[in-house]
């Protein structure tokens, strides 16, 4: 188990260096980012004072070491916009984001696992051809439309829920909804595939003929091992909500990572576009981890091949 | 009986007998066929069929409902925005802007992913490892913050969405692609054609290019719904298209400040979006049940 942990966690911290590397070269691809920094007119000698306090007359590789090393000790730079550390900014605006990932989750989850198990259980019927069309209709809006659809009826027409901020449980409702309802049609599949799965199992005919109750065969027996699969990828679930976050949150004003990073992008902020994807990238790459070991700890064929 | 005869025949007959036998059989989703001619005759007409100028601005009409509403009138189909354009117009000429990235990205993603992917699979070894380590790296950063990364340093327009999305997809078909030709390879033709002399490059273009088409057309075919919300999510936040060029993310952006005055304006064009990946969701799903029957259960 301990080199299977050893090896996951090596491979994570690979794509970490690999995508910190990535990011930072794009990055330098813009040109000279004292261009930014410095008045049009300022005379040759000072850009190139310039230039080599920030270390840009070395070579990129090297200039690469000196930001890896900086942002090991927590040192991405100053925001040109907010002059403050970009990591304080990071950090300040990370847990808005984490509150509004889990939150979206937990609705996909309460929609997806009744949906899943109805549809399998009720495999044909109507409620299994309402998941497929929703599973279908899901896929096809985009989530930043369903943010703007549930603003317009439940906060323009309806007054029922605010359209912007952060506060209290009422603002995290609808942004919750919009990033969470992308992989409500994913998680549905994966519960009813599974679900198809176990139902048709040994155990479950056994305890159909011992007369066992449906519901509590359904519930208890059969869901416990269909959640197996939908439960170990969570995790991507979750990571891929960062992604959509940026979208989400620009549209509510929600005050997490992912707007603060679109803001910076807009702004040419480039320590802060840095910290703020790198960021995302280690959280994306930490729970892939966590589901890969899950993995390893729920199957035991997993960890030893 | 009569069901082996049947898929026996199958086997036997060439994709594209498959292809034309099963567009004249059932299963065939005429509904989304149809939705997607339309936005491609929308989008090949351009401006020469739109009814009005999709940028011509009238301010006297501005906030016009759709026809079928009161106070709306039938020269504004779908209503106007706030500055008077005619949303009709302006979603015909979206179309056109839409298909043009779908089109170029999936080229571009498809084209060097699927090579790539062949080089790694055929090759093996440390290339295969390089190249493999290369698509994690880039599968750990979350595709819209990689598009982000990528707009900070380009500036915004049709070409930069087209090279986001092109350098966001090509490790999706590179990953495939080379699972396939792991299992291509074994394949007594192609030890063969080694044997025989033959070139990397023929054995390449002639024994395993054809092999792995079905599933270029197919992953291709899914991945337009993608690259259309990923276009309109770009525009949206305004490191896509620019305007005076229209696009459907771009009309929900500039529809969002009068959310209140105008909720046609919000609506049809995602109507649209969602419309438009929704018959091509659905004809991806037909193509690969149709092309790839061991992928039916994905």
């Amino acid at each position: 188990m301990l080199s299977y942990i050893l090896r996951r966690v090596m491979h994570g911290v690979v794509s970490i260096i690999g995508a910190s590397m990535l990011i930072f070269v794009i990055s330098r691809m813009s040109g000279d980012p004292i261009v930014l920094l410095l008045p049009v007119d300022a005379p040759q000698s000072a850009i190139d004072a310039m230039r080599e306090t920030m270390g840009l007359d070395r070579p990129i590789w090297m200039q690469y070491l000196i930001f890896a090393g900086k942002a090991l000790t927590g040192d991405f730079g100053n925001s040109y916009r907010w002059q403050m550390p970009a990591l304080n900014l990071v950090l300040d605006r990370l847990p808005a984001t984490i509150e509004l990932a889990l939150s979206a989750l937990l609705f996909s989850i309460m929609l997806a696992v009744p949906l899943g198990v109805l549809s399998a259980v009720n495999r044909g019927g109507w409620i299994d051809t309402v998941g497929k069309g929703f599973a279908m209709l899901g896929q096809a809006m985009p989530g930043f439309w369903v943010g703007l659809l549930l603003i317009l009826v439940f906060s323009v027409h309806l007054n029922w829920l605010p359209a912007f901020g952060a506060g209290g449980v009422s603002h995290i409702i609808l942004p919750a909804i919009a990033l969470g309802w992308y992989p409500v049609a994913a998680q549905t599949r994966i519960i009813r595939s599974a679900m198809l799965d176990v139902l048709d199992s040994d155990y479950i005919r056994m305890g159909r003929a011992l007369g066992a109750p449906e519901r509590l065969l359904v519930w208890k027996y059969a869901f416990r091992n269909a959640a197996v699969p939908l439960v170990t990828v969570l995790g991507v679930y979750f990571a891929s909500m960062l992604g959509g976050a940026f979208v989400v949150e620009v549209i509510f004003a929600w005050p997490g990572l992912g707007r603060t990073v679109v803001e910076a992008v807009f702004a040419r902020d480039f320590p802060v576009v840095q910290a703020g994807v790198l960021f995302t990238s280690v959280l994306f790459v930490v729970s892939n981890l966590l589901v890969d070991l899950s993995y390893g700890l729920i199957d035991p064929r997993i960890r030893h091949g | 009986m009569v069901d082996v005869d049947a898929s026996y025949a199958e086997i036997a007959r060439r994709p594209s007998q498959i292809v034309m036998r099963r567009l004249f059989g059932s299963g065939i989703p005429w509904w989304s066929l149809l939705i997607f001619s339309l936005v491609v005759v929308a989008a090949i007409g351009g401006d020469n069929i739109t009814p009005h100028d999709p940028n011509g601005l009238d301010l006297g009409s501005a906030f016009k409902p759709p026809s079928w509403l009161e106070g709306g009138s039938i020269d504004y189909l779908l209503g106007t925005d706030n500055l008077g354009r005619d949303i009709f117009s302006r979603i015909m000429a979206g179309a056109s802007v839409t298909l043009t990235v779908a089109i170029y990205a999936i080229v571009i993603s498809g084209g060097i992913g699927a090579l790539i992917g062949m080089v790694s699979g055929y090759f093996g070894g440390v290339v295969d490892t390089i190249i493999m380590r290369v698509v994690d790296i880039q599968m750990s950063i979350p595709s819209l913050a990689l598009a982000l990364v990528i707009a900070t340093v380009l500036s915004p327009s049709l070409t930069t969405v087209i090279v986001v999305i092109s350098i966001t997809y090509w490790t999706w078909y590179a990953r495939i692609i080379r699972g396939e030709i792991l299992s291509l390879k074994e394949r007594d033709y192609v030890a063969l054609a080694k044997v025989a002399g033959c070139s990397t490059a023929t054995i390449f273009v002639r024994h395993l290019l054809p092999n792995i088409l079905n599933t270029l057309l197919v992953l291709a075919s899914l991945q337009v719904g993608q690259v259309i919300i990923f276009e309109a999510s770009l525009s949206f936040l305004g490191l896509g298209i620019q305007s005076p060029d229209v696009s459907w993310g771009l009309m929900l952006a500039d529809a969002r400040n009068y959310i209140g005055n105008a909720w046609w304006a919000i609506t049809l064009p995602g109507v649209a979006i969602m419309l438009t990946c929704l018959s091509a969701n659905l004809i991806g799903d037909w193509l690969r049940d149709t092309l790839d029957p061991k992928r039916r259960q994905l």
